[in-house]
């Protein structure tokens, strides 16, 4: 289908420069270099063209520079998609594992030699290893170009990227890290011997794995807090006067800090070059080909639309609602009243089921009037949410209902709320009660419990699914509350319309089970038919990362 | 002091905006010495008015142009939101996505009712004197944080007029922090975790983390004076069951008989012992023969699990997040919502703050001889600034403002030794 072209508009694109070069096909697969004397995207410099052992020479780097040779449409379209699979990867193990756990880190690795990533490599040098680092590098530039076009999308990339990153540079032996700071020109400001001494007993209780003799050992980095967040908020270093004590052992923290503030900078760049390259109808299609790939549904397209009625809402959130929606809706009943969490996270998922504007805001005025809520203050105080909820109101966004990541992943309860994502957020004695109370079997809960327990959220939550369905297996996977009711209604009810809803979007590719990363290399590599899939607003997409 | 009555409100607000509101010091805080031409310009405030009237994006070009229109508005409540790319009165104006909030105070809101799982004595937007110390602790915990681990130095602690505090840091560089910055700072200051459905909120692992260390100490400070004595958690059947369920992971799943008879015993114990703290002391000496794990600090989580400050995260997360300005009215109550000032943080008393009435009042009260003297001759009329200096120092309001006043003077120094500093800087050249 795709014959072998050198393209030369991808390479321009991402070095910012708007000039149009003809591509000419050829059979063999050579490569020829052509001669870089536009700006470079990032440093501006100029850049003298090196020999590929130097630029290749570190098995991990930044991406600071973009390739400059010309690639072939074929091997283009190759590299992508094995890295969006890496990608894809990544972000599923995030989900179904801590990162940083063993488990994770095998499955990654393991991801990463399968799809001849580099990886670990000490012996460099030979050609096979520089070939990997060549794919890593190009492969990278070309999702950058995927994935710049919106916040969405941008944020999605930088968090895989990221995740990813972080995976490699901590598997790298020491001297190997320190040899990618200095080949990158990263200098960090350390605490002086003395201070460490003054400030022993804190370093100690407050930094993850030091003991008084590595303190004194290895150095520490002084940075601004703001550099080191996600060590902030875990207060796994020790913070004074603004500044973070990072240990030697936990650079990788500063050093994706720059990571991700040069590459979100990047991203920006590159979405502003961006129409030199639609322009090229060979790469338009499939750079918006692979912004879509492997996006489930988002559920905001609503086809059921007035197909349920209030009435039936009571009776549907104990057969067909996840857990979340079923305890949302309990409370609701029981306290005539939802906190701003639970109305979000309910209110966009039943608005996902199919409930009208006006249906919503009959549902909740008349909950809500049953309790301390008179019609008045609901009109004043709640009812602009739910035209907000609809896009009625505010800067008119049309909310997409929420999927398991985010409601697992952000904004947790507090005090007085009741959404969030039972699995994840109840006490496991209180979700084993719960349960209970729900009637499962005592063989189901234990079964579930389990999986909390491993902090494997969804798949407990699937597995619920299938103790209420009565089901062995439940034949697809969980990665959003309006596809579990889909899925159960669908079950139930064995309407067809549902079905085709559901399963439309994601069709031809199926959703990779983030348990069996291993599944992905019988998928063909080449996204085939779906190549012609007509774009839809990206913006719809990603909305729910 | 004079009972407010909501219904008076309409009447009182003119009089308070047009001779106590102190619009000079609020300018001063928000025009941070001028730091970028438009950083008071483009700051957001939004007015609540009558009939929960609201009102967003207003935005004003001098203090003047404030005074008039909050003179002219009214306003039942006032909020201050995030300063933007362009004029927020003009937002409909811009391309839309390039209207943009860049900065914004860090702010923390922690209000009462997040505590009603903890306080026995009131619910909801209810306070007494009692739960109150719950926020003495959070300020004190946090104000040490913020100064000590972040590094900030300007806070202002604001008594929000009902049921709880705001913090608003103004350093020039919590002002700049972005998104993820400041969910990081609130979730470093975070211990309390959960909602109706976790038993448990605070789980502590070993080693202590400086950070909580320091909060623990203050916490202890107010202890047992507090939740034993003034809350007197292990008094009743129930509030003890609450406390004790809180160790279910420390020594009831290892249940056998042996830890039964003692468990039985304990709370024979707690009937009989009519002294809080020994009874305190009791549960301590179980927890700690009993560890059923190296590292369980039970009786620490506990402390922090009633004690703890709880914050409202989403406030502080989001830089366009509007919040209850200073000085502003709380319409429920009347009462003004005033500065705190630390140095008499142990003896402030929201019951004390001035209700709009109360203040409006002691304006109409006739002068004494001294303040007689002062009064101007005939003839010589004054100009609104200086008047309104001298009404407000005739009421109750006049300590507050003086808090307020010795706040910003400590911007104004820091903001001169700054510029010293950078002056020195290239005289080096």
């Amino acid at each position: 289908m795709i014959g072998v072209f050198y393209l030369t508009s991808f390479t321009r694109a991402l070095q910012g420069t708007t000039c149009w070069r003809d591509c000419h096909s050829e059979e063999n697969n050579s490569r020829s270099r052509f001669l870089q004397q536009a700006t470079m995207q990032f440093s501006r410099r100029k850049k003298v063209i090196s020999s590929s052992l130097t630029e290749y020479g570190h098995s991990l780097q930044l991406y600071s520079q973009p390739p400059i040779e010309n690639i072939s449409l074929s091997e283009f379209e190759t590299f992508a998609v094995e890295r969006l699979k890496l990608l894809k990867t990544v972000d599923n193990l995030g989900v179904s594992y801590v990162k940083g756990s063993e488990d994770y880190k095998r499955k990654l690795s393991t991801e990463i030699s399968n799809l001849n990533f580099p990886f670990r490599s000490e012996a460099g040098m030979v050609a096979t290893e520089l070939e990997k680092r060549r794919k890593d590098h190009i492969s990278h530039f070309i999702l950058r170009l995927a994935y710049c076009q919106t916040e969405d999308l941008r944020r999605w990339f930088i968090q895989q990227e990221m995740d990813l990153f972080r995976h490699r540079f901590t598997d790298l032996p020491s001297k190997f890290k320190t040899e990618f700071l200095h080949r990158n020109d990263l200098h960090y400001d350390t605490a002086s011997t003395e201070e460490k001494e003054a400030l022993m007993e804190k370093l100690v209780s407050s930094t993850f794995m030091v003991s008084g003799t590595t303190v004194l050992e290895q150095d520490f980095y002084k940075v601004p807090f703001q550099d080191a967040l996600d060590l902030v908020k875990m207060r796994k270093i020790f913070l004074r006067a603004g500044f973070a004590y990072i240990p030697h052992q936990d650079i990788v923290t500063i050093v994706l800090n720059d990571f991700r503030t040069q590459l979100s900078k990047a991203l920006a760049l590159t979405a502003r070059s961006l129409p030199t390259v639609q322009s090229d109808e060979r790469l338009q299609p499939l750079l918006s080909h692979l912004s879509h790939a492997y996006v489930g549904q988002d559920y905001s397209i609503q086809k059921n639309v007035g197909k349920i009625s209030l009435e039936q809402i009571d009776q549907l959130s104990v057969k067909s609602f996840p857990l979340c929606m079923r305890e949302l809706q309990r409370s609701l009943r029981e306290q005539h009243h939802l906190r701003h969490g639970g109305r979000m996270q309910y209110g966009l998922f039943l608005k996902g089921v199919g409930l009208t504007l006006d249906q919503a805001l009959q549902f909740w005025r008349a909950e809500f009037i049953k309790g301390k809520v008179d019609s008045d203050k609901f009109d004043k105080a709640y009812a602009y949410s739910i035209r907000h909820m609809f896009g009625k109101e505010g800067k008119r966004t049309d909310y997409t209902p929420y999927s398991c990541m985010k409601i697992i992943l952000s904004n947790p309860p507090s005090q007085g709320d009741f959404h969030g994502c039972p699995f994840r957020h109840s006490d496991p004695e209180l979700l084993k009660q719960r349960l209970q109370t729900y009637k499962l079997s005592q063989a189901g809960i234990s079964q579930v419990m389990e999986l909390v327990k491993g902090m494997h959220y969804q798949l407990a939550c699937q597995k619920y699914f299938e103790l209420t369905h009565n089901i062995e297996d439940s034949g697809f996977t969980l990665n959003h509350p309006n596809q579990y009711f889909a899925e159960s209604q669908r079950l139930l009810t064995g309407v067809g319309e549902m079905r085709k809803e559901a399963d439309a979007p994601r069709g031809g590719q199926a959703v990779p089970a983030p348990t069996a990363p291993d599944a992905l290399q019988d998928q063909p590599a080449n996204p085939g038919p779906a190549f012609t899939e007509i774009t839809k607003d990206l913006d719809s997409f990603f909305q729910d990362y | 002091m004079s009972d407010y009555d909501p219904a008076s409100l309409p009447d009182l607000l003119p009089l308070y905006y047009r001779r106590l509101f102190p619009f000079s010091q609020y300018y001063r805080w928000l025009n941070y010495g001028g730091v970028t031409k438009s950083y008071f310009q483009n700051r957001e405030f939004s007015f609540t008015l009558k009939d929960d009237v609201y009102v967003r994006y207003q935005s004003f070009s001098t203090q003047s142009e404030l005074e008039k229109e909050i003179q002219k508005m009214n306003p039942y409540k006032i909020d201050i939101g995030a300063v933007y790319s362009h004029r927020p009165n003009q937002h409909n104006t811009v391309k839309s996505g390039s209207f943009q909030a860049l900065e914004k105070e860090l702010v923390f809101d922690i209000d009462m009712t997040d505590y009603d799982d903890v306080r026995s004595c009131c619910s909801a937007a209810d306070i007494c004197s009692k739960c109150w110390t719950l926020m003495t602790i959070a300020i004190r915990i946090l104000d040490r944080a913020l100064r000590e681990d972040f590094g900030f130095r300007h806070l202002l602690w604001v008594y929000s007029g009902r049921r709880g505090v705001h913090c608003w840091v103004c350093d020039a560089s919590a002002r700049k922090l972005p998104v993820a910055a400041r969910s990081a700072v609130c979730e470093y200051l975070s211990l309390v975790k959960g909602g109706e459905d976790t038993v448990k909120k605070v789980q502590l692992t070993d080693p202590i983390h400086p950070f909580i260390k320091e909060s623990l100490a203050v916490v202890e400070h107010y202890f047992s004076r507090y939740a034993l004595g003034e809350q007197d958690i292990l008094g009743s059947k129930e509030s003890a069951g609450r406390v004790l369920a809180l160790l279910q992971d420390d020594i009831l799943l290892n249940q056998c008989d042996l830890e039964q008879n003692q468990w039985k015993e304990l709370l024979l114990y707690f009937q009989s012992e009519s002294n809080a703290g020994k009874r305190w002391e009791r549960l301590k000496a179980l927890v700690n023969q009993k560890r059923s794990k190296r590292g369980s600090h039970a009786e620490k989580e506990i402390m922090l699990q009633y004690c703890y400050p709880r914050l409202d995260v989403n406030v502080s997360k989001g830089v366009n997040h509007l919040l209850k300005s200073p000085f502003s009215v709380h319409p429920k109550t009347g009462r003004i919502s005033v500065p705190i000032d630390l140095r008499e943080l142990d003896r402030f008393d929201p019951f004390d703050v001035p209700t709009i009435s109360c203040i409006c009042e002691e304006l109409d009260r006739p002068l004494r001889p001294e303040e007689e003297l002062q009064e101007p001759r005939d003839g010589e009329r004054e100009v609104g600034e200086k008047r309104r200096i001298r009404d407000y120092k005739r009421t109750s309001l006049a300590k507050y403002i003086r808090a307020f006043d010795l706040f910003l003077d400590g911007m104004e120094r820091s903001r001169k030794g700054e510029l010293l500093r950078k002056s020195d800087l290239q005289n080096d050249f």
